[in-house]
């Protein structure tokens, strides 16, 4: 093996790069505290979420029996973890955190499914097809990227109250589609498609919404994946116009419901931070099995951050 | 970018017959129909609709038009001046530091193994998956005055943040400042990567050293993200609404009341659907100037 000398600047570099590396570590961890202490809050049984100094460290009932001896330090700063923020937030709202929940599960799938299909069927013919007033109208679209949401607020809530939409999931989801992201998206990926496969399926005789379900779409899977990542976190997490549209507490979606908690529960930050961690685990699990979807989509400008 | 790429022209083949001509017009106008529909009802209608209402004295119960009183009392207004300070300072303590923070992050991560970034693109990340509501409702619980994390850690006693009006604005500022802005450290992390490697050689063969080169190529050549990123965060600072109805409501008296907080509270809470109407199109035309503002300043025609 063969010695390499040291030079100072070698060890200047290295030193460094140690420092580089502290900073990240110190940034992510800055970055991951709030939702740190989100679940350690959550998951502190009540009498131990308001003292000095704070319950950090979550260890097993057995550890924190008298006669082990652990140091004072880690002593005033353990607690054994326990459910019963959930159990208790369960029965204090009547059951409604499971059905926000679910409530936040119908609307984030019903915007991502419609979305994810009227965008593709729009993106695919600004992409391949041919009509008068094509490129006007994917321009009055694209203008649209401009119009703060704020702006429409008021005529969509009379809008949606003069259809008797208000309090109602329909009410929260049809003013969503009205986004021109996706439809750029689709577009941009389906102009890079061959289109040689589309003409010999027409020549097979498929007709033009064959040719656009079992051929086009299948092939832009990946762009289909970024999309519907990119509306389901983003109706998942909407804020403003549900809480305009909803009114009955059992209606609400999770951050509408979660908002109310704090209301509800001043004194009781247990019940709050599991409020929010049922919000939050989700979309975190979601996060790391899709990891890479949605990376791929705030490349292209797709997410908030 | 918005426009059809002069290719297309050339490899679409331009219709025979009229018939299969019309044909493909159809095919075409059907499958936009779905999303244009949408677009029209709760888009450009409802755009039309609120210009309209801003010059209404328009509530629950009674709609007249009243010319441009909305945008007088709107002048006059000490609250509304009072949101739009708030909003202006928020954005320019904010968007300097979003951008700062992306910037450094992004530079420290590029000489890091490749799996190293993606681990630290995805720390970073995680909290912006959740709803601002769900990290603005534990950063309420954090600056708590006796048990929050923010005084226990700091030790400071007791101190009020969100209730003293010197304070609130601050400590929401603080919190969104202490949030790290993961979309610009991904997209900066991004266009660093694909500065070609050479420039940096043959900069290093001049014998330009690390901070030449990062003042002389990387930042150059980041011009185009960096203008993307400034206008993206400009215009979500100016429309800043979960954190601060979350953290505070707007309060204490209207100390931390920004303009989308206004605009829900006018329109939401006090019903005056003309006044809030006028003021969502006072955000609109300020967020339209700063953006055409930034683009004028930061407009590149860099190209590698």
């Amino acid at each position: 093996m063969q010695m390499t000398r040291r030079t100072p600047r070698d060890v200047n570099r290295s030193f460094g790069k140690l420092i580089v590396v502290a900073i990240l570590i110190a940034t992510t961890a800055l970055s991951l505290f709030p939702l740190f202490w989100m679940l350690s809050t959550a998951i502190t049984p009540g009498s131990a979420t308001i003292k000095t100094p704070p319950s950090l460290i979550p260890l097993p009932t057995g550890l924190l029996g008298a006669g082990t001896d652990l140091p004072a330090w880690i002593r005033e700063r353990a607690y054994s973890p326990t459910l019963e923020n959930f159990h208790e937030l369960s029965t204090q709202t009547q059951g409604n955190i499971w059905r926000w929940l679910g409530n936040s599960a119908i609307v984030a799938i019903s915007i991502t499914v419609f979305h994810v299909l009227f965008d593709s069927m729009a993106g695919y013919a600004f992409a391949r097809k041919t009509f008068p007033g094509r490129n006007l109208i994917f321009g009055l679209l694209l203008s649209t990227l401009m119009i703060p949401v704020q702006v429409t607020l008021v005529p969509n809530f009379l809008l949606i109250s003069r259809l008797d939409l208000a309090d109602s999931y329909l009410g929260v989801i049809l003013p969503g589609f009205a986004d021109v992201f996706g439809i750029f998206l689709m577009k941009q990926y389906m102009q890079t498609l061959p289109r040689e496969i589309e003409d010999a399926a027409r020549v097979d005789g498929a007709n033009e919404w064959q040719v656009f379900w079992r051929i086009v779409l299948p092939l832009a899977k990946p762009a289909v994946a970024t999309l519907a990542i990119f509306m389901f976190m983003r109706s998942w997490n909407n804020f403003l116009w549900p809480l305009i549209v909803l009114r009955t507490g059992a209606k609400y979606t999770l951050p509408v419901g979660v908002a109310t908690l704090q209301g509800e529960f001043s004194t009781n930050v247990g019940l709050i931070m599991a409020g929010a961690a049922v919000a939050a685990v989700p979309m975190i699990v979601f996060f790391l099995l899709f990891q890479r979807y949605f990376l791929g989509g705030i490349r292209i400008g797709a997410l908030k951050g | 970018m918005a426009r059809a790429l002069p290719l297309e022209h050339v490899t679409a083949r331009r219709p025979s017959g009229r018939r299969t001509r019309w044909r493909e017009y159809r095919t075409g106008y059907l499958f936009v129909l779905p999303s244009l529909a949408m677009f029209v009802i709760f888009l450009f209608g409802p755009v039309i609709w609120s210009l309209l209402l801003a010059f209404q004295d328009a509530s629950l119960t009674r709609r007249d038009w009243n010319g441009l009183d909305n945008f007088r009392t709107l002048a006059s207004d000490r609250v509304f001046r009072k949101s739009l300070v708030n909003t202006a300072i928020y954005a320019a303590v904010t968007v300097p530091v979003h951008m700062l923070v992306a910037l450094v992050l992004a530079g420290m991560m590029k000489p890091l193994a490749a799996r190293w970034q993606t681990f630290f693109r995805a720390a970073y990340y995680l909290p912006a998956v959740t709803s601002v509501v769900i990290l603005a409702t534990v950063w309420r619980w954090m600056f708590n005055p006796r048990f929050g994390a923010i005084n226990q850690m700091l030790d400071l006693g007791p101190v009020a943040w969100l209730s003293r009006p010197n304070l609130a604005l601050w400590a929401v500022i603080l919190s969104a400042v202490l949030t790290i802005p993961a979309a610009g450290v991904v997209m900066y992390s991004a266009a660093m990567g694909s500065i070609p490697e050479d420039l940096y050689e043959a900069a290093s063969l001049e014998g330009a050293g690390a901070v030449r080169q990062w003042w002389d190529i990387t930042i150059p050549l980041l011009k185009p993200t960096s203008l993307y990123l400034i206008v993206m965060y400009t215009i979500w600072a100016f429309e800043v609404f979960e954190r601060v109805y979350i953290m505070t409501g707007g309060g204490p008296a209207y100390a931390t009341t920004t303009i989308v907080q206004l605009i829900f509270d006018t329109g939401f809470r006090d019903w005056d659907y003309g006044v809030a109407s006028a003021q969502a199109i006072v955000l609109f035309v300020i967020v339209a100037m700063v953006s055409a503002v930034q683009f004028r300043l930061f407009r590149s025609e860099v190209e590698y």
